[in-house]
């Protein structure tokens, strides 16, 4: 009989394979995208179907031409799940191409030109969505009111929305909560002006206001990002630093300037905050891998989504902020070490307490 | 899907956390009800003259020499070994090489007996009463009954015992946590042996001259812990049992130590040093057999299990005996497994030659089929971290493999490679199936390797310049003693004539 050579163990492993936990991720963010699509129509289904498959023919390509292995990496899911993000920070009724080209920067330059899977430094969907939304700035602040699948567009409609960029279905175009806020921070208004014209605190948690996929359905993200964390896929650290960090200081700031800044609730339930805190935040090959790194990680994109929301030249921060904090993580892991067992945290072992060696004093 | 133990969270005080670890599928309970049956004797025994850590023991026997059950065949040589008994009366077919039960499958030396079926006891060892005896005495039966660590690790119990006179200790600390899934024969020592284990214990203890024994059981074993716990004292001194939570690598002695005392063990150092030794359950038990029966180390009991085998069970079985043997006293295999091991899933070795005898460190024999080890292919790291929250002490294995395989083994030095303690948490949690462990093997190996070499070389160096420097000192010394020769003749010349002189009285020599 012949059995095969292994020589160390262990001899068992988890099931958490990469698949499986990239399949987890998909599941749960099935809710929020299910009932967005729902909203949105049939555009915002020919865009999302649209993003997904080329997100994974961009894979397969990419792995072909750098000669890797198609087989296995095309079935690990990771191809599917990069498509599936950036499409949930699309505008819904983006033309196909826009999406196309989403797909194109994070499969090709995001991850592949770093090296494959596990080598990238910088998070694909959000390189595609920065960089998209410094290029097509017409297109990607091109919002609509939700109009639910069978009062909106219909199927036919829906494809000459997203294949042909036809504009005759006249959407109630609209501004999403934070560009609102901040073209009209912009033009003197105060807070307490604005605050009525923007949706409503339900709206925002249940998702009937316009934004990109991602951006709606706050509740539904959150019980996806739960699900994971009960699954123990992703860690709690990262999604409490980054609500945490960005709860305190709009706080703080609303607290002491109450007519210049939006107070922590509208931040949390607008934009991509929550799709930002469990899901591209807590992508695990651009982030700290020890508990301590992921803290100072999410308070840094936590801190840096206020910071560019309040001061800087785009309503939203969330993009830049992972982006500038992927780029910290080597740093923060050079510093922030776990202790090893018997050492102090400097690597110097510890003292021998209590019993001293026979015959010594 | 193991919980962590709510009997730990009801008494918090008891338990210290312990960092990282799994929950591994236990598998515990394909045998954890079955009682340990005996084995009967087989027809041919190897046993090898290493089992253990340290020196290899020479052979006392030639071939076609009759021994009985008990008797002596291969000596303790040096300080670090241990005595090999034979297991069962026979002929002594030979004296040569067999098959290690080591993945490496190389021929270690190995004494074959074939048994006479009659089991014959030669003389046994002298008895000893462990309340009269003192520590050095029990020490002694501890060596010569060839006891060594039975948790897998093989450590001679005698050489361990002689901590006793470096360190001042006050804690025996028995090791039933039995960590490694699908391993049950601690548990069912326990549960079958409560009375001999605590009297070993007991004399262990008083070998030791510490105040206090901890046994330390997992809390997945609610029947070990209520057997145990019917006994307060082992000759006389103060015993409890302390449930710790069931998370693997609970069994491993720093760790166990940190969970029993709180006190954490420095980095290279031992726990003696904290005053706490820890011995495994079964080398309790087989202490107890020694000093009480004067019986040596011949037999032990390990599981058998995995969903190859077609009746896992817990067996007694005599050291040497060949694993084949063992599988085919559990109704063989039902089918090909993915892989045989001796020890646990976790730890344990692969084996491809079934043949290779069962040795004192061997806990268990596995035949897992393929949903078992869920053996799946290698992806890239994907830095999820997995790895680095099931290390149990504090590393980062998915840095270190990085720099491994970069060749660049001090760089994983510094991230800590030399504090792993081999238990493959971290490749167990690892989604990306990468073969940590092994990585970590290698470069040790390697490391080891130039060490010595590097070692080898300075002392060739050292022993060339000690040699230079003999060779000028004493040249200087035969140098000085002409010196000092040529000088005295000189000095004695010089002080010859003016000896007169000095000779006069200070006063007359004045003018
Ligand atoms: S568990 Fe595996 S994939 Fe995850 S960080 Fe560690 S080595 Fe990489
Ligand atoms: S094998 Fe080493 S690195 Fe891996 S978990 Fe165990 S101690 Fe940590």
């Amino acid at each position: 009989m012949t059995l095969h050579i292994t020589g160390a163990g262990p001899h068992t492993h988890t099931l958490f394979t990469v698949s499986r936990t990239m399949q987890a991720v998909i599941a749960a963010l099935t809710p929020a995208t299910g009932f967005a699509l729902y909203q949105f129509g049939w555009p915002a289904i020919f865009l999302f179907l649209v993003t997904l498959l080329s997100a994974w023919l961009f894979e397969v390509a990419s792995l072909w031409v750098a000669r890797r292995p198609i087989a296995p990496f095309a079935r690990d899911g990771s191809a599917l799940l990069t498509g599936w993000l950036v499409a949930m920070t699309l505008p819904p009724y983006a033309p196909w191409w826009v999406g196309v080209l989403g797909s194109g920067i994070a499969i090709v330059i995001g991850k592949h030109l770093f090296g494959g899977l596990g080598q990238n430094l910088f998070n694909p969907a959000m390189v595609a969505r920065a960089m998209l939304v410094i290029a097509l700035p017409v297109q990607m602040t091109t919002w609509v009111v939700p109009p639910g699948l069978l009062n909106g567009p219909d199927l036919w409609q829906g494809l000459a929305i997203t294949f042909a960029g036809a504009q005759e279905y006249d959407a109630i175009s609209s501004a999403s909560t934070l560009s609102q806020i901040q073209s009209q921070l912009g033009a003197g208004a105060s807070m307490a002006e604005i605050a009525p014209t923007l949706p409503d605190l339900r709206a925002r948690l249940i998702g009937l206001m316009p934004g990109s996929l991602g951006e709606t359905s706050t509740l539904l993200i959150l019980l996806g990002g739960l699900g994971l964390m009960a699954m123990r896929i992703i860690s709690p650290v990262i999604p409490l630093s980054v609500l945490g960090a960005l709860a305190v200081l709009s706080g703080i700031s609303a607290a002491l300037a109450p007519g210049r800044f939006a107070p922590p609730m509208l931040h949390l339930t607008s934009g991509s905050v929550m799709l930002c805190a469990f899901f591209i935040a807590t992508d695990y090959v651009t982030s700290p891998v020890t508990a301590a790194g992921k803290m100072v990680y999410g308070i840094g994109i936590g801190a840096l989504i206020f910071v560019i929301r309040s001061f800087g030249a785009f309503p939203e921060g969330v993009a830049f902020a992972v982006l500038l904090m992927n780029a910290c993580t080597p740093l923060i892991e050079t510093y922030v070490r776990p202790r090893i067992f018997g050492r102090t945290r400097s690597g110097k072992p510890l003292p021998a307490p209590g019993s001293p060696p026979r015959g010594k004093p | 899907m193991a919980f962590p133990s709510l009997a730990a969270l009801l008494r918090p005080s008891q338990i210290f956390a312990v960092r990282g670890g799994v929950h591994p599928e236990p598998g515990k309970h394909l045998t954890a009800e079955a009682e340990v049956l005996d084995m009967p004797v087989p027809p041919l025994v190897r046993v090898p003259l290493q089992q253990h850590s340290g020196a290899m023991a020479e052979p006392l026997v030639r071939r076609d020499d009759i021994v009985l059950k008990g008797q002596l065949i291969g000596q303790a040589r040096g300080a670090m070994s241990a005595n090999i008994h034979a297991p069962t009366s026979g002929r002594v077919i030979a004296v040569g090489h067999f098959t290690a039960p080591h993945p490496s499958n190389l021929p270690i030396p190995t004494i074959t007996i074939r048994s006479d079926g009659e089991d014959r006891w030669g003389p046994r060892l002298p008895r000893l009463r462990p309340e009269d005896a003192n520590p050095d005495e029990i020490a002694a039966q501890i060596e010569r009954a060839g006891i060594v660590g039975l948790g897998g690790a093989a450590f001679p119990a005698a050489v361990k015992l002689n901590q006793r006179r470096k360190y001042a200790l006050d804690l025996l600390l028995l090791n039933g946590a039995e960590c490694e899934p699908y391993l049950t024969c601690d548990d069912r020592l326990m549960r079958e042996h409560a009375e001999g284990l605590v009297d070993g214990a007991g004399i262990m203890a008083r070998a030791l001259g510490v105040s206090r024994i901890v046994i330390a059981v997992e809390a997945n074993k609610p029947e070990a812990i209520a057997a145990l716990r019917r006994y307060k004292h082992a000759l006389g001194i103060a015993l409890s049992v302390a449930v710790v939570p069931t998370q693997y690598p609970m069994g491993s002695a720093k760790h166990l130590v940190l969970a029993v005392t709180g006190k954490e063990t420095p980095a290279r150092a031992r726990t003696a040093e904290l005053g706490v030794l820890v011995y495994n359950v079964g080398t309790a038990h087989a202490v107890h057999l020694a000093v009480r029966y004067g019986e040596p180390l011949i037999s032990r009991i390990l599981t058998v299990s995995g969903r190859a085998i077609a009746r896992p069970a817990n067996v007694r079985v005599l050291i040497g005996t060949p694993v084949a043997d063992v599988i085919a006293f559990c109704g063989g295999l039902t089918a090909e497994p993915d892989r045989v091991l001796l020890g646990g899933p976790m730890m344990g070795l692969p084996i491809q030659n079934l043949r290779v005898p069962v040795v004192k460190g061997t806990c268990g024999i596995l035949a897992l089929s393929a949903a078992e080890t869920r053996a799946s292919a290698q992806m890239p790291c994907i830095r999820c971290g997995s790895c680095v929250q099931a290390c149990p002490c504090g590393l980062t294995p998915f840095e270190m493999n990085a720099r491994i395989h970069a060749g660049d083994l001090d760089g994983a030095v510094k991230v800590g490679l030399m504090d792993c303690i081999a238990c493959g948490a971290c490749a167990y949690a690892c989604p990306s199936s990468i073969p940590l462990v092994q990585a970590f093997d290698h470069a040790k190996g390697k490391l080891a390797e130039t060490q010595s070499r590097k070692h080898q070389q300075e002392e060739t160096r050292r022993l060339a310049i000690a040699r230079q420097a003999r060779e000028a000192a004493m040249a200087e010394a035969k140098r000085q003693a002409m010196a000092r020769r040529k000088a005295e003749m000189a000095a004695r010349k010089a002080t010859e004539p003016g000896a007169a002189v000095a000779e006069l009285p200070p006063a007359q020599a004045a003018p």
